[in-house]
C-alpha cells in the first residue's frame, strides 16, 4: 500500500465529509432553530443536482448551473416551508416524519416524471478537469480539490454568519428561546423561512457539486440524508460545530474504511474473501462509529444533554 | 367504541371473505393480494406496539422485516442446496419447515431489537428516529455487500416452505397461514394493550416522569415493547419472503420502514386494526393507481400529506367517528 | 430521638459558578411534617430534585430509610419508598383518573411484565386505587379523562397516586398551588392525618398551610438553610424575618 494512495484517500474522505457537512449543517440548523426533523432534506439535495444538470445543459456553463442549483433548492425550500413545514411546528415528531416522507415521495416521483428515470450527467468544466500535482508529488483531481476548497469556504462563511451577523444572532436566539425572540419583535415566521431556505440552498449546492462526480438521479438524496443523520447524531443535534466534526469523521471513516479494511483483511485471508468481508464491514463502519459515540455520549459529541 | 368493534369485525370478514370468493372464482392473484395485506398488516401490527402503544417512532422496522426474510432465505437456501449452515462448533442444517423458520426469525429479530433498542432508547425523541433509521440502513448495506447470500440480487427459493398438514403451494392454504398469523398478532396486541405492561407502556409514552415516580423504569418497559414489536415484524418478514419465494436487500430498505408507518397512520394511529386497514388501503392504491400511472407514489405522497395535515384519525377514525386519545 | 427516615448530609450542588445548594443538612423524622420554605430562586426545586434523584449532588450524601441513596436514580428511590408529588402536575393525561392511580398500585406491586390479563380488571389493583381516590375525594371522577381535570383536581390525583405506593415518606412540591381556599383547607386537613402514616417533606408557598401543619420548618435562602425550628421559633427568628419575610413584605 502506497502512502500516495493513502493521502489521496484521505483527501477523498475530506471532500466527502465536507459535502456531507453542507447537507448536515442545514438539517441540524433546521432542527435546532425550528424543532423540525426534515426527511425531505435529501430531496432538496437532489433538486439542486437536477437544477445544476439542467441549467448547465441549457446554458453550457457549469457556474450558471451551480447558480441554478442554489436558486432552485432555495425556492423549493421556501415553497415547502410555507406550504407544509409551517403547519408542522406544533406537531409531534411522528407527524413531521410522515409529512416529510410524503414530500420525498412527491419530489422523487415528480422529478422522475419531469426528467425520466435515466440518470443525467453533469460534466466537470474543462477548466476544472484534469489533475494537479500536490506537494510531495501526489496527483489529485483538480475538481475534487476545488470542492474541498469550496466546502471549507462555505463552512467558514457559515460559522461567521452564525457567530457575527445579525441574522446569525437571531438564529442562535431562536435556538435558545423562541418566545424571547418573538417578544423582541423579530418576525419569527420570516426567520424560519429564511433558515429553511438557507439549509435547502446548502443541500442543493452540495447536490450540484457532487452531481459532477456521480450521476444525477432520482433517489440520490436518500443515502446522503441518512448519512447526514448519522453525522448529526454523532455531532449532537442542533450543533453546527458538531455537524462539522461529525461530517469529517464520517467522511474519513467511510472512505478510509472502504480502502483499508479489505487490505487489512488481506493480511490473513485470501484476497477474494478479504475483499468481500472487508467491504461488507466497511459498509457498516460509520454505523458502528455512531453506536460507539452513543454508548459514551448519548447526545452526541457536542449535543446538549 | 361499539361502532369500531363492528368495523373491526367487518374488516376481518372482508379480509377472509374476499380470498375465499377468489378461491371459488379461480382468481389466485386476488388471493395473493389478500395474503400480502395480511402479512404487511401483521408487520404493521408489530410496529404499532412500539409506535402506537409506546410512542417510539421507529424508522428502522424494516430491519426486522428483512431479518425475518433472510432467516427464511438462508435456512431454505441451505436446505435446498443440501449444505449445512455451519459445521463447527456444532452442525446446523438448513430447513424448509416453516415453524422452525418462524422461530429463528422471531428470536433473531428479538435479539437485534434488543441491541438497537438499548442503543437508541438512551436518548429518545428525534435521536431515536434518526438512530433507528441509521441502523436500518446499516443492515441494508450489509445485505448488499455480503456476497454469500446473493448480495444485491437476493436469494430465490425454488419451492415454498412446508407446513405440516397443508399444501402451502395452494394460494388459499398459504393465505390461511398468513391470516391465522395476523389474527394471533392482533389478539396479542389487543391483550398487551390492556395488560399491566400495556398500562405502563402507555404511561411511558405519555409521561415517562410519571412512570418513574411510581417506581417503574420507563426505558425498560419501552425496550421490552420494542423487542416484542421487532419480533412480530420479523415473523411477518419470514412470511413475506415465503410468499414471494424470494428475499432481497430491499426488504431492509428504509422506504419499507416508512411504508409500515404509513399503514399505521392511514388506518389510524392507536387503533388495533389500523395497520391492517392501512396495509389494505396501500395495496389497493398500489394496485389501482399503479395501473393508472407509473408515478403512483406521487398520489400516495399527496394522500399521506393530506391525512397528516388534515385528518389525523385515519380511515377508521373517519368511519367510526370516534376521536382516539392521542396528543 | 427516633432515627430520621430521610436525611441529607451537607449536600452541595453547583450550576457552573452558581451554588444552588450549599451544605444543606435536613432531617425528616417519623410522624412529622417538615416544611421547606424560602423565596423564589432560593434553590428549593434543586434541592427537591436531588432528594428525588433527578440530580446528583456534587458533594454530600442523602440517606433514606437507613440506606445511602445518593447515587440512586428516581426509579430506585421511588421503589425504596419515596412518594413524590410535583409542582407542575405530572400525570398520564390521556388516561382516566382511575388508570393513573392503578398505575401507581402497579408500581408498588411491581408485576409490570405481565402481558395477557387486563390491568383494569385486576381486582386487587383497582380496589387499592379506588381506596386511594376515595381518600382524596376524587372517587366520583374516576372515569374522567385526566386532561379534563382542573389543576386542583390534578394535585389531588397526584396525592392519590402517591398513596398507592404506600411510601415511607412523602415529598410534596407545592401541593396547595391552584387549589383555592376551600380545596386548600381540605387538603390541609388530609395531610394533617397523613403524617401518621408517613412523614411529609413539604415545599409550600401557602404560609397559612405551612404554619398550620408543620412540626418543623426549614428556611432556605440562596441555597443555604438559614434556620430550622418549630413554627414559633421560625416566626421569632431574626435572620428569617430579614432574609425571607422582609423580602416578602
Amino acid at each position: 500500500m502506497s502512502v500516495l494512495l493513502l493521502i489521496e484517500q484521505i483527501l477523498n474522505g475530506l471532500q466527502f465529509g465536507l459535502m456531507l457537512f453542507l447537507i448536515s449543517a442545514g438539517l441540524t440548523l433546521i432542527f435546532g432553530v425550528m424543532g423540525i426533523i426534515n426527511l425531505a432534506h435529501g430531496s432538496l439535495y437532489m433538486v439542486g443536482a437536477f437544477a445544476a444538470a439542467a441549467g448547465a445543459a441549457a446554458t453550457g456553463s457549469f457556474v450558471l448551473g451551480l447558480g441554478a442549483a442554489l436558486m432552485a433548492a432555495a425556492i423549493a425550500g421556501v415553497i415547502v416551508e410555507v406550504l407544509v413545514i409551517r403547519r408542522l411546528y406544533d406537531r409531534d415528531h411522528l407527524d413531521q416524519v410522515l409529512a416529510t416522507f410524503a414530500l420525498i415521495l412527491i419530489f422523487s416521483e415528480g422529478t422522475r416524471w419531469v426528467f425520466g428515470s435515466f440518470p443525467l450527467y453533469l460534466d466537470v468544466p474543462s477548466w476544472l478537469s484534469g489533475a494537479v500535482t500536490l506537494p510531495g508529488g501526489i496527483p489529485y483531481p483538480l475538481y475534487r480539490l476545488t470542492i474541498i476548497g469550496i466546502g471549507l469556504a462555505v463552512a467558514a462563511g457559515l460559522f461567521l454568519l452564525i457567530a457575527k451577523t445579525r441574522v446569525g444572532i437571531r438564529i442562535r436566539a431562536g435556538e435558545s428561546d423562541r418566545e424571547m425572540i418573538a417578544a423582541l419583535g423579530v418576525d419569527i415566521s420570516k426567520l424560519y423561512t429564511l433558515v429553511f431556505a438557507l439549509g435547502a440552498a446548502l443541500a442543493g449546492f452540495a447536490g450540484a457539486l457532487v452531481g459532477a462526480i456521480q450521476s444525477v438521479q432520482v433517489g440520490m438524496g436518500e443515502p446522503m440524508l441518512i448519512l447526514a443523520f448519522v453525522t448529526i447524531v454523532i455531532g449532537g443535534i442542533g450543533s453546527i460545530k458538531g455537524a462539522f466534526v461529525g461530517a469529517i469523521l464520517v467522511g474519513l471513516t467511510d472512505t478510509l474504511g472502504r480502502f483499508l479494511l479489505p487490505v487489512l483483511f488481506g493480511v490473513f485471508m485470501e484476497p477474494s474473501s478479504a475483499t468481500a468481508v472487508g467491504s461488507a464491514l466497511a459498509s457498516m463502519l460509520i454505523y458502528i462509529l455512531m453506536a460507539g459515540v452513543l454508548i459514551f455520549r448519548p447526545t452526541g459529541l457536542y449535543g446538549k444533554a | 367504541m361499539i361502532r369500531e368493534t363492528y368495523l373491526n369485525a367487518l374488516i376481518m370478514a372482508l379480509l377472509l371473505g374476499i380470498p375465499l370468493w377468489a378461491h371459488v372464482a379461480g382468481q389466485p392473484f386476488t388471493i395473493t393480494l389478500a395474503t400480502k395485506v395480511a402479512i404487511l398488516g401483521l408487520a404493521g401490527v408489530g410496529l404499532n406496539i412500539a409506535l402506537g402503544l409506546g410512542g417510539m417512532v421507529s424508522l428502522g422496522h424494516a430491519v426486522f422485516f428483512g431479518i425475518g426474510g433472510y432467516a427464511m432465505g438462508i435456512l431454505a437456501h441451505h436446505a435446498q442446496t443440501y449444505t449445512p449452515l455451519m459445521e463447527a462448533p456444532l452442525l446446523i442444517e438448513g430447513t424448509k419447515f416453516m415453524p422452525a423458520i418462524w422461530l429463528v426469525a422471531v428470536v433473531v429479530s428479538a435479539v437485534v431489537a434488543l441491541a438497537i433498542g438499548a442503543l437508541s432508547l438512551r436518548t429518545g425523541g428525534v435521536y431515536f428516529i434518526m438512530i433507528t433509521l441509521a441502523f436500518g440502513q446499516m443492515f441494508y448495506y450489509f445485505a448488499i455487500s455480503w456476497p454469500a447470500y446473493g448480495g444485491e440480487d437476493g436469494l430465490s427459493i425454488y419451492v415454498r416452505n412446508e407446513f405440516p398438514g397443508l399444501n402451502t403451494l395452494v394460494p388459499i392454504q398459504f393465505f390461511a397461514i398468513a391470516f391465522v398469523a395476523l389474527s394471533l398478532g392482533l389478539i396479542l396486541s389487543h391483550l398487551i394493550a390492556r395488560s399491566r405492561f400495556g398500562l405502563a407502556l402507555g404511561a411511558a409514552r405519555q409521561n415517562s416522569e410519571r412512570v418513574q415516580t411510581v417506581g417503574l423504569d420507563p426505558m425498560r418497559v419501552k425496550l421490552v415493547a420494542f423487542v416484542i414489536s421487532g419480533a412480530i415484524t420479523g415473523l411477518a418478514g419470514a412470511l413475506f419472503a415465503d410468499l414471494n419465494r424470494f428475499v432481497a436487500p430491499t426488504m431492509f430498505s428504509w422506504h419499507l420502514s416508512g411504508e409500515l408507518i404509513i399503514f399505521i397512520i392511514l388506518g389510524g394511529i392507536g387503533r388495533l386494526f389500523g395497520p391492517v386497514v392501512g396495509a389494505g388501503l396501500f395495496i389497493l392504491l398500489e394496485h389501482f393507481l399503479g395501473g393508472l400511472s407509473e408515478y403512483w407514489l406521487i398520489y400516495v405522497g399527496a394522500i399521506l400529506l393530506g391525512v397528516v395535515l388534515f385528518a389525523r384519525g385515519g380511515l377508521i377514525g373517519a368511519l367510526s367517528g370516534r376521536e382516539v386519545a392521542h396528543d | 430521638m427516633t432515627e430520621p427516615i430521610l436525611r441529607t448530609e451537607s449536600i452541595t450542588k453547583y450550576f457552573g459558578a452558581v451554588k444552588a445548594s450549599q451544605d444543606v443538612s435536613l432531617e425528616l423524622r417519623p410522624g412529622e411534617i417538615h416544611a421547606l420554605i424560602g423565596p423564589n430562586g432560593a434553590g428549593k426545586s434543586t434541592l427537591i430534585k436531588q432528594i428525588a434523584g433527578n440530580l446528583t449532588p456534587d458533594a454530600g450524601r442523602i440517606w433514606f430509610d437507613g440506606r445511602d441513596v445518593t447515587r440512586l436514580g428516581t426509579v430506585a428511590r421511588a421503589r425504596a419508598g419515596l412518594g413524590r408529588t410535583f409542582q407542575i402536575s405530572s400525570l398520564a393525561m390521556e388516561y382516566t383518573v382511575l388508570q393513573n392511580v392503578v398505575l401507581g398500585a402497579l408500581g408498588r406491586d411491581g408485576g409490570v411484565m405481565r402481558f395477557l390479563l387486563p390491568a383494569m380488571k385486576d381486582k386487587a389493583l383497582v380496589a387499592e386505587a379506588e381506596a386511594a381516590l376515595d381518600r382524596v375525594g376524587l372517587i366520583d371522577l374516576k372515569s374522567t379523562r385526566t386532561a379534563d381535570l382542573s389543576h386542583g383536581q390534578r394535585r389531588q390525583l397526584e396525592v392519590a397516586v402517591a398513596l398507592t405506593l404506600r411510601p415511607k415518606a412523602f415529598l410534596m412540591d407545592e401541593p396547595m398551588a391552584g387549589l383555592g381556599a376551600g380545596g386548600s383547607k381540605r387538603l390541609t386537613g388530609f395531610l394533617d392525618t397523613l403524617r401518621a402514616e408517613a412523614p411529609i417533606l413539604l415545599v409550600e408557598h401557602d404560609m397559612d398551610a405551612v404554619f398550620a401543619l408543620a412540626d418543623r420548618i426549614s428556611v432556605l435562602v440562596y441555597g443555604e438553610v438559614i434556620a430550622t425550628g418549630t413554627a414559633a421559633e421560625i416566626r421569632a427568628n431574626r435572620d428569617v424575618r430579614t432574609a425571607y419575610l422582609g423580602e416578602d413584605a
